[in-house]
């Protein structure tokens, strides 16, 4: 497949933006000139050998990367089956892989000669990450969170102010990541000389879910050389797992195997209390249908009347009721597999990751870990399953404590 | 001809100004948007836009915003927008009616039957904010195929360069909005808006309405007067938002309206 171009799935997006019907450029006319220029940039940047070369010494000297692939023996040992590896994406700087995106926005922004950052934030990972790095490079940065994720995340929301940012609480609509979303691109609206929107997945209108990709594609291409490292020459993975939101880590992941047929390709939406018509859940894939929202088509939660749902996750940073265009289409197209975990999974995964492997998971890969452990224990033990761990849980532990009975004093 | 068309051409003949307003389908209750809808013509306005209320107004402010939320909670759909439109149309068959939204609610019923139930409900136009010219073979062609005007935004950052393809396939007239922002926010000012008008007029003959940050009489009609009308929206709709009976939300529209013809 790989060698053949007109059967490879790594050329997408087209020129309008389109992974088969998803994606696009649904944005109005003030946004649209914005979304071109930047689009041109991108470009232009891509393939500027000068622009790859700062990326890569600040995700060694600033990021820590590469990060390690870990093979976790007791958890494989644990489940009996295929052997675990785990991408070590929560060992990055702030804690999560949202900083090998935010670098690459920021760098383009700085060429851009814009001056003012936005970026929305659910769990705040993506907010800390932005804050982070526009207070390394002295840029004025503004966050936008819903209310009800200021107080869930208190202390993202102290992190960020350290670092300078303005978090500005959300309390448009309900007061969720999308309001913020809608909030962030109401600012961009306004303010569309300086400022420079910094999406935190891939989703959005074009060319944010291509850009936001190719930026967290690292996490695949390492994988790639270093499970070659340690299983030795031309060994791929047989399966790479990982959780999915808005579906950056998971795309940064599957991008670079896409065209290798032997990979199995899997993202976990979070289940919440389980996809049924209660609809507490953030399974965009699983329990929606396609619609249009926030500059792209896509799998959507929503009514029969086109008006959008609020997902239900104990993750905060899967608590999105789309998902990037891209996986919609290697879903529709079969390239992928969707499934969804339960919280309930989730949390026995978190526990069980501490106890056999001294990781502390953020609750969102916690949901990829459920699902391997559902599916390794089915696979030979010569399987390889790479999972993306791709945050730190430090962020969880009130959330987890609260849902085991414990009281934490903060 | 689309009821639109047809206003221009007699506004051009008395040398009138349009004076366009905006009110929310459904906010509060259907009740009062068809009792302020039957009052808007008789108040002196020339078109009006139903907002059709969407969870996600990404470029509406507070005012729409809530407008719309409220609606939504008093169970406001895509069916009942069009059955007030359909009530509207039994006692008046000129006064164009201009559908102005977001896509999703639309695409969610599927263009093809969107298109018809909207015909044949008496809509003459439609305004959706998230389909740019990129887009425009999602909605656009097929609503002019159909026989609808589909009327496109101009902003301040439509450049010389793009202006002839946000013009392209546009029809009914231009809705040119003032400032770069969102509904309900910073005045327009004359003083910018003059330019860009002229500099649209140069590329099209469509009639030019403005738009946005327009909330009194006098700024309807300094705007008006640069242009062939302008719209008001969010203040109307903070009048209706805060339960203002009919009567006097009407005679608050009649003061716009009389500004906006004096432009
Ligand atoms: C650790 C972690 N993983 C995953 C996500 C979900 O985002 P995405 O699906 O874009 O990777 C978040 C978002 O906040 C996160 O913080």
């Amino acid at each position: 497949m790989a060698e053949d171009g007109l059967n490879s799935f790594m050329t997408g997006p087209d020129e309008q933006g389109r992974f088969g019907m998803f994606g696009g450029r649904f944005v109005s006319e003030t946004l649209m000139p914005l979304i071109l220029d930047l689009e041109e940039r991108y470009n232009f940047a891509k393939t500027d050998p000068s622009f790859w070369a700062e990326m890569e010494d600040l995700w060694k000297h600033y990021v820590g990367r590469p990060s390690p692939l870990y093979f976790a023996p007791r958890l494989t040992e644990h489940l009996g089956g295929a052997k675990v590896y785990m991408k070590r994406d929560e060992l990055n700087h702030t804690g999560a892989h949202k900083i090998n995106n935010v670098l690459g926005q920021i760098i383009l922004a700085r060429r851009m000669g814009k001056t003012r950052i936005i970026a929305e934030t659910g769990a705040g990972q993506h907010g800390v990450a932005t804050a982070t790095v526009c207070a390394k490079f002295g840029l004025k940065c503004v966050v936008y969170m819903g209310a009800h994720d200021v107080e869930r995340q208190a202390p993202n929301v102290f992190r960020m102010r350290l670092l300078g940012a303005e978090v500005i609480p959300v309390t448009s609509g309900r007061g969720t990541l999308k309001d913020a979303m809608n909030d962030a691109l109401r600012d961009w609206v306004t303010n569309v000389r300086d400022t420079f929107y910094c999406i935190g997945t891939v989703a959005g209108p074009h060319p944010y879910p291509a850009m936001v990709r190719d930026f967290q594609s690292i996490i695949g291409k390492e994988v790639r050389w270093q499970l070659a490292e340690q299983e030795g020459e031309g060994r791929l993975p047989d399966t790479v797992v990982a959780a999915i939101g808005g579906g950056s880590n998971a795309m940064g992941l599957f991008f670079p195997f896409l065209d290798d047929a032997s990979v199995n390709i899997i993202g976990v939406e979070a289940g919440g209390k389980g996809v049924d018509d209660r609809m507490q859940h953030c399974a965009s894939l699983t329990g929606g249908r396609p619609g249009v929202l926030h500059g792209n088509r896509t799998y959507l939660l929503q009514d029969n009347d086109g008006q959008i749902l609020e997902g239900f996750s104990i993750s905060a940073g899967l608590d999105y009721p789309g998902i990037g265009p891209e996986h919609s289409w290697l879903h529709d197209i079969g390239r992928a597999q969707y499934v969804s975990i339960t919280d309930k999974e989730a949390l026995e995964a978190f526990q069980l990751c501490c106890r056999l492997e001294g990781i502390i998971p953020a609750l969102e890969p916690s949901h990829a870990l459920a699902h391997v452990m559902k599916i390794a224990p089915t696979l030979p033990k010569d399987h390889i399953i790479v999972m993306n761990m791709c945050g730190r849980g430090d962020k969880d532990i009130f959330t987890v404590a609260k849902h085991l009975g414990v009281q934490v004093a903060v | 001809m689309t009821r639109i068309d047809a206003k221009f051409a007699s506004l051009k003949a008395s040398g009138k100004k349009a004076f366009v307003t905006y009110i929310m389908a459904g906010d509060p209750d259907e009740a009062t948007t068809l009792a302020v809808m039957q009052g808007l013509p008789g108040a002196g306005v020339d078109i009006i836009e139903l907002g059709l209320p969407f969870t996600d107004p990404m470029a509406d402010g507070p005012t729409i915003q809530l407008a719309g939320q409220r609606a939504l909670e008093g169970g406001m759909t895509l069916d009942k927008t069009l059955a007030l439109v359909r009530a509207f149309r039994t006692a008046d068959q000129t006064t164009p009616i201009v559908l102005m939204g977001y896509y999703n609610p639309i695409y969610s019923r599927g263009v093809d039957l969107f298109l018809t139930q909207a015909k044949e409900a008496g809509i003459d136009g439609l305004i959706v904010v998230d389909l740019p010219p990129e887009e425009d073979d999602e909605l656009c062609i097929p609503a002019q195929k159909a026989g609808l005007n589909f009327i496109r935004l101009a902003t301040p950052t439509t450049d010389d360069k793009r202006l002839p393809k946000v013009l392209q396939n546009t029809s009914g007239f231009v809705y040119y909005v003032s400032i770069t922002g969102i509904t309900g926010a910073a005045a327009a000012r004359p003083e910018d808006v003059a330019p860009e008008v002229a500099r649209i007029k140069r590329s099209t003959d469509l009639p030019i309405i403005v738009g946005f940050g327009i909330n009194t009489p006098d700024s309807a009609q300094s705007i008006a007067a640069i242009a062939d009308g302008c719209v008001v929206g969010s203040a109307i709709v903070k009048e209706i938002g805060a339960g203002k009976p009919v009567a006097e939300v009407l005679a608050f529209v009649k003061s716009l309206a009389d500004g906006a013809h004096r432009g």
